[in-house]
């Protein structure tokens, strides 16, 4: 194509999303944009499937019948997650078998709280509460996202992750007001949840190499230090309401700004998990594996059966 | 032994086999074949874990002794878990448990389509919840049962191997004794007997659409109503008690 008519295409399509329309998967977008909803939301839906892995550590050891099928349901809710967001992906022309192999490869990401171990029962309440919590944060301004099959598919999954974030605050306040023992529990588990929780929204503003060209794409709608910001401010009087401490000796309310200021990130720790040194990094990606590797021959024999099926059906006609 | 007795007997022998075999189901989170099977199987585990609390309440309130439903899902020792011996045993590969799930799928569809019309009014009731699920989770095992038995030659013979393995768990579901005479003779529960042919009938039917048999040789095991258990009860009841064990009469 010629270059003023790449350009017009181009002009178009950022006019279109300046006036909020929404961009649809047989519109024309550039080829960065596409790569770029590739990316993200493939990392997105694996994230939802990795993320059932430290909840499905407890599933078997929840404490009674109604947490049980509480756990249960959200676990369901994020393999759901995953099936809409690769059926989104897949609206981008991305094979859905290919962005999980990259996933098994190492090639793409996830979100890395989910290479944090689940280690008493507090965790599903601490995951909930935070983990759901943040994720929200990230998520409801992609209601809006520019992309249409995106945009769609996230208003489905909010609904589901703010029963999930009441959950998991449901479970650390039981804990919270319990035997000093639960209120141990809890209170090591937001020690160890929160910072991982708070690196969530990625790097700082200054050092995020995507944050300026998503937000011209209205991809994304606030910077990540934005929504962290927002995460603490709403999640610092939950955690003061139900007794326990945030693991931050710098957290303070800042009457001229209105927010509260907090610590530093180890941002060495950040970067260790992200490039696949976390504490159970190997352990999630090998469990993916796995389930694939051992589900290949249920998948070659679903083939087969459809195939013999439909010549069958042919022979009849 | 009274109705009462018996009631909360029969009561607990169902719940327990729902509990166990849903907890058996929640293993496979996050690990099955593709992701459509995650969320089925998860599904049905959750329907099953539903069913047991449904009627753990309503055996605790029949007992009447201050026990409630947790305290009858979660505090009893292995001896007296009264599940059948089918719905303990181990997930396998995924074919399985799709065949442990046919042969127990197949045996509620009939026993629930009865209970409906059960005299008593909270038994009725729960079956017609109960029922609108099994038929999803029959037809779920079914397919999948022929799926693999007429897939691929490797499926085929999975499958046609945990047949022969968990078909010896099939006849302990019709298992009657002093229990269940008391509660057909009041017209609480269905005399199961009378649909041990149709229920032959229907397995048969799948299995041979999934080309698949039935062994021949007749062995059969049971002992799981008066919980006479295999060993992979005990392993079971480890995990689903660890909680309740480890930090006793706390609320969560
Ligand atoms: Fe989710
Ligand atoms: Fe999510
Ligand atoms: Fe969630």
């Amino acid at each position: 194509m010629e270059k003023n008519k790449i350009d017009a295409l181009n002009k178009a399509f950022q006019d279109k999303i300046d006036n909020e329309i929404k961009i649809e998967p047989k519109d024309y977008m550039p080829d960065a944009y596409r790569k770029t909803l590739i990316r993200q939301i493939s990392q997105h839906a694996h994230s939802e499937i990795v993320g059932q892995l430290p909840e499905a550590n407890w599933v078997t050891r929840a404490p009674n019948l109604r947490r049980k099928a509480v756990l249960l349901a959200k676990i369901q809710d994020e393999a759901g997650h995953g099936l809409y967001l690769y059926s989104a992906v897949e609206t981008l022309g991305a094979d859905r078998e290919q962005t999980i192999d990259d996933l098994h490869e190492g090639i793409a990401k996830y979100s890395s709280i989910f290479n944090y171990p689940t280690l008493t029962w507090a965790d599903m309440g601490t995951v909930g509460w935070l983990v759901d919590g943040a994720a929200i944060m990230n998520q409801v301004p992609l209601c809006r996202c520019s992309y249409g099959p995106y945009a769609r598919a996230m208003v489905r999954v909010c609904k589901e992750e703010s029963f999930h974030q009441r959950q998991g605050f449901e479970v650390v306040t039981q804990l919270a007001k319990g035997t000093p023992e639960q209120k141990a529990m809890a209170q090591d588990s937001l020690n160890r949840w929160w910072w991982p929780a708070l690196m969530m929204f990625g790097p700082n503003d200054a050092d995020s190499t995507h944050t300026a060209q998503s937000m011209e794409w209205k991809i994304k709608r606030h910077t990540n230090d934005e929504l962290r910001q927002m995460f603490v401010d709403a999640t610092v009087p939950q955690a003061e309401l139900i007794g326990l401490t945030i693991p931050d000796k710098d957290l303070k309310f800042n009457e001229e700004t209105g927010h509260y200021d907090f610590g530093e990130i180890d941002w060495d720790e950040f970067w260790q998990v992200v490039k696949g040194y976390g504490p159970c990094n190997e352990e999630r990606v090998a469990a993916r594996k796995k389930a694939k590797e051992d589900g290949l021959w249920v998948r070659e024999a679903a083939n087969a059966y459809a195939e013999k099926r439909a010549a069958r059906n042919k022979k009849a006609s | 032994m009274t109705k009462q007795e018996a009631l909360f007997e029969y009561l607990l022998r169902k719940a327990d086999d729902s509990l166990i075999l849903g907890h058996r189901l929640s293993e496979w989170c996050g690990h099955g074949p593709i992701l459509e099977e995650d969320i089925a199987i998860t599904n049905i585990a959750l329907d099953l874990i539903g069913q047991a609390t449904e009627l753990y309440k309503y055996a605790a309130e029949v007992e009447d002794k201050g026990r409630d439903e947790d305290d009858l899902a979660f505090l009893r020792i292995e001896r007296e878990y009264k599940n059948v011996l089918l719905v303990e045993q181990t997930n396998g590969d995924f074919g399985k448990t799709m065949i442990r799930q046919l042969f127990f799928d197949h045996f509620e569809h009939l026993l629930y389509e009865e209970l409906m019309n059960s005299k008593d009014e909270r038994i009725a009731a729960i079956a017609t919840k109960t029922i609108k699920e099994i038929k999803y989770h029959i037809k779920h095992s079914s397919e999948w049962t022929i799926r693999l038995g007429d897939g691929t030659e490797e499926s085929h013979n999975r499958v046609q191997k945990s047949v022969r393995d968990l078909s010896r768990f099939t006849k302990e579901l019709f298992y009657q004794d002093e229990v269940d005479q008391i509660l057909i003779a009041e017209g609480i529960i269905p005399d199961v007997s009378k649909f041990k042919v149709e229920y032959d009938k229907n397995i048969k039917a799948i299995l041979d659409e999934a080309t698949l048999e039935l062994p021949n040789e007749k062995w059969q095991l049971d002992g799981g109503r008066k919980g006479v258990h295999s060993e992979h009860l005990g392993y079971l009841l480890t995990e689903l008690q660890y909680m309740q064990r480890t930090y006793p009469g706390m609320k969560w």
